[in-house]
């Protein structure tokens, strides 16, 4: 059986081809339309893989263009597809931290993946990908450079967690002349205590995986370790975990 | 060719009749008759109708006026206190506009405060609730302001209300509030005879339909005719989706909640909020003096300014089984400090019956839609 499972986030679209285990995964970018986001990955995957459309026996969409993607089968949560991606991708993982592009989510799984609780941010983009792109962008870092800081250095608190103000919090530590490696380095730090509270609200089962974009943020990892006083896990493929839980998914409908 | 069913045809003549309240109470008005307007479940009915007055609930929902009422007040409070202030500030509701007196209560901090800016529109009595339902001391506080009221209005109608015309009006809410609990009740079978979209619906109907005397029987027989419909095998909710219960603040501005939650494929079973079936738990006791039983019934509303809010709590429990719902679902608007703690105690209670619970803070915009339909889906997925 060969399914496709596509996740339209808000800034980038995953696709994974699937017959059991990962055959192939595709990322673009969203752009305005995510329909047609959906639609191109899609189409590269079944090029990529010489294949026509009448091979694939199911498609599930998940992420916010679920819905505006008319090629599918069945349009699933990003909720429900995270953990059984990162399930598929760790079978221990019990308590799954996704940070994407404008949103973060906790979710608590049982032993089959299954969503025992959860809980998202509110609708700010606060401690999300975005606020370290905005961060980035201000502080003229690439994202790898900014997530790779040294966790060890120098570090200045910030308090602001809404995007626009901590910008100008920002910009008054870098003209009292703070440097600009502690300021990432208090702003990773302020993503990491906002994850761990949020963590902290639904309850860490272990093991602790740590899912998304964000998740390629190595400083951050070690913060947020730091935090919880425990383990947490990331994976190579970690972005494709919604798109890989929804190929999932389509496999049993 | 499709059959119309016959609860459509009912629900299709609430709907058009669903505006009618204006102008009744623009008529009633134009007649003489006092109009106050209130806002809270806490403001005693049998007492204002027995003062000859007809009270009308005050626009409080709606989006529109809320910028307007940010030039006086903080964005930072929640919206349905932004809204209230906002319609009668721009003089966009109706009720508002024609009534002659607001009867509030000290609900929360940001209503008490706001309604002393309010009352310089409008003459405005403020009933001061006790911070507790328990003990002597709470309760001979709210008795009177159960008696303050009562001079209140008979000074400012110049009437005099005698407890025959009380008892009256109390047997009248009764029966009321009855016919209203057998709507609500439609939803204890399985599936329900209709969706929660449609029962609340009729409840708005009902809410904003001043002549009781016709509504009463009108709203019984809508209900066994719903009823016959459902007994001869008129189907409108799957037997398979999921019986939510919706819990938390008035969701009249909030409705995309119930939306969210019946788009997705569930089925609103139960509303234990303000204006829902919460309030008609108790009946007010026909056997005692109307002030004293008036006393009691108000006192027990299961309002998250009360401390403990151990009615809430109790009757949510048993609202949980009777309803046999599958999940709870709790409504916060933004700022509502007091139902925002309570979530805590709901959660853990919910948890305690072995069904999911989730939280959703939200106001009246339509910015997280998209977020709910999210939020909603992953928890009825979870079912």
């Amino acid at each position: 059986m060969l399914t496709i499972g596509v996740d339209i986030g808000s800034v980038g679209t995953k696709a994974v081809l699937f017959d059991g285990d990962i055959v192939d995964r595709h990322l673009e970018p969203t752009g305005w339309n995510p329909s047609e986001a959906g639609h191109r990955a899609m189409e590269s995957l079944l090029k990529r893989n010489s294949l026509s459309p009448g091979r694939i026996d199911c498609v599930v969409s998940t992420g916010y263009g679920r819905k505006s993607f008319a090629e599918v089968d069945k349009a699933v949560t990003e909720i429900t597809c995270h953990a059984r991606g990162a399930h598929f991708m760790d079978p221990e993982v019990r308590t799954v931290l996704d940070i994407g592009g404008q949103d973060s989510k906790v979710i608590v799984l049982d032993d089959h993946g299954r969503v025992l609780d959860f809980m998202m941010n509110d609708k700010c983009a606060a401690g999300t990908g975005r606020f370290l792109q905005v961060m980035a962008t201000l502080l003229e870092y690439s994202i790898e450079e900014f997530g790779a800081v040294d966790p060890d250095g120098e570090m200045q608190k910030i308090s602001s967690m809404c995007t626009v103000f901590a910008e100008s919090e920002v910009v008054s530590h870098l003209a009292k002349g703070v440097s600009k490696n502690a300021v990432a380095l208090g702003l990773l730090e302020s993503v990491a205590v906002r994850a761990s509270s949020m963590l902290g609200r639904l309850g860490i089962k272990p093991v602790v995986g740590f899912t998304g974009g964000v998740s390629r943020c190595p400083s951050l990892v070690s913060l947020l370790e730091g935090q919880l006083n425990c383990d947490v896990r990331t994976y190579g493929d970690s972005h494709y975990a919604g798109a890989l839980g929804s190929a999932l998914i389509a496999s049993e409908l | 060719m499709k059959r119309v069913s016959r609860i459509d045809e009912l629900l299709a003549d609430v709907e058009a009749h669903l505006k009618d309240g204006v102008l009744q109470v623009k008529e009633a008005s134009e007649k003489g008759r006092p109009i106050v307007g209130t806002y809270c479940t806490f403001a005693p009915w049998e007492l204002i109708t027995a003062a000859g007055a007809i009270p009308a609930t005050l626009c409080a929902r709606g989006e529109d006026p809320i910028t307007a009422a940010e030039e006086h007040l903080p964005r930072n409070l929640c919206p349905l206190i932004k809204s209230s202030y906002g319609y009668a500030l721009t003089d966009k509701c109706p009720y508002f506009h024609f009534c002659d007196m607001v009867i509030a209560e000290s609900t929360c901090d940001g209503k008490k405060k706001m309604y002393e800016l309010m009352s310089r529109m409008k003459p405005l009595h403020l009933m001061m609730l006790p911070q507790t339902a328990e003990g002597d001391g709470s309760r001979s506080a709210w008795r009177a302001e159960l008696d303050r009221l009562k001079d209140g209005l008979e000074r400012a109608f110049d009437v005099s209300i005698d407890d025959g015309a009380i008892s009256e009006r109390i047997s009248l809410r009764n029966r009321e509030r009855l016919a209203l609990k057998s709507l609500w009740e439609l939803s204890m079978m399985d599936p329900p005879a209709i969706t929660g979209k449609e029962q609340y619906l009729i409840s708005e109907y009902c809410e904003f339909h001043f002549h009781k005397e016709e509504l009463v029987p009108w709203l019984e027989n809508l209900v066994s005719q719903i009823r016959e419909a459902y007994d001869l095998g008129e189907r409108r909710v799957g037997k398979d989706a999921p019986r939510i219960l919706i819990t938390g603040c008035p969701l009249g501005g909030a409705q995309k909640v119930i939306h969210a939650i019946e788009d997705a494929g569930a089925v609103v079973v139960c509303y234990e909020n303000c204006g829902g079936v919460k309030e008609l738990g108790f009946l007010v006791d026909e056997d005692r003096p109307p002030m004293e039983a008036l006393t009691d019934k108000y006192l027990n509303v299961g309002c998250s300014v009360m401390t403990p809010n151990t009615s809430r709590m109790d009757n949510l429990k048993n609202l949980i089984e009777s309803y046999n719902v599958d999940g709870v679902v709790e409504v916060v608007l933004q700022a509502c400090h007091t139902y925002a703690v309570e979530t805590y105690e709901v959660r853990e209670l919910v948890r305690s019956t072995g069904r999911p619970y989730m939280s959703v803070e939200t106001d009246y915009s339509k910015s997280d839609i998209g977020q709910l339909a999210t939020r909603i889906g992953a928890f009825l997925e979870m079912l």
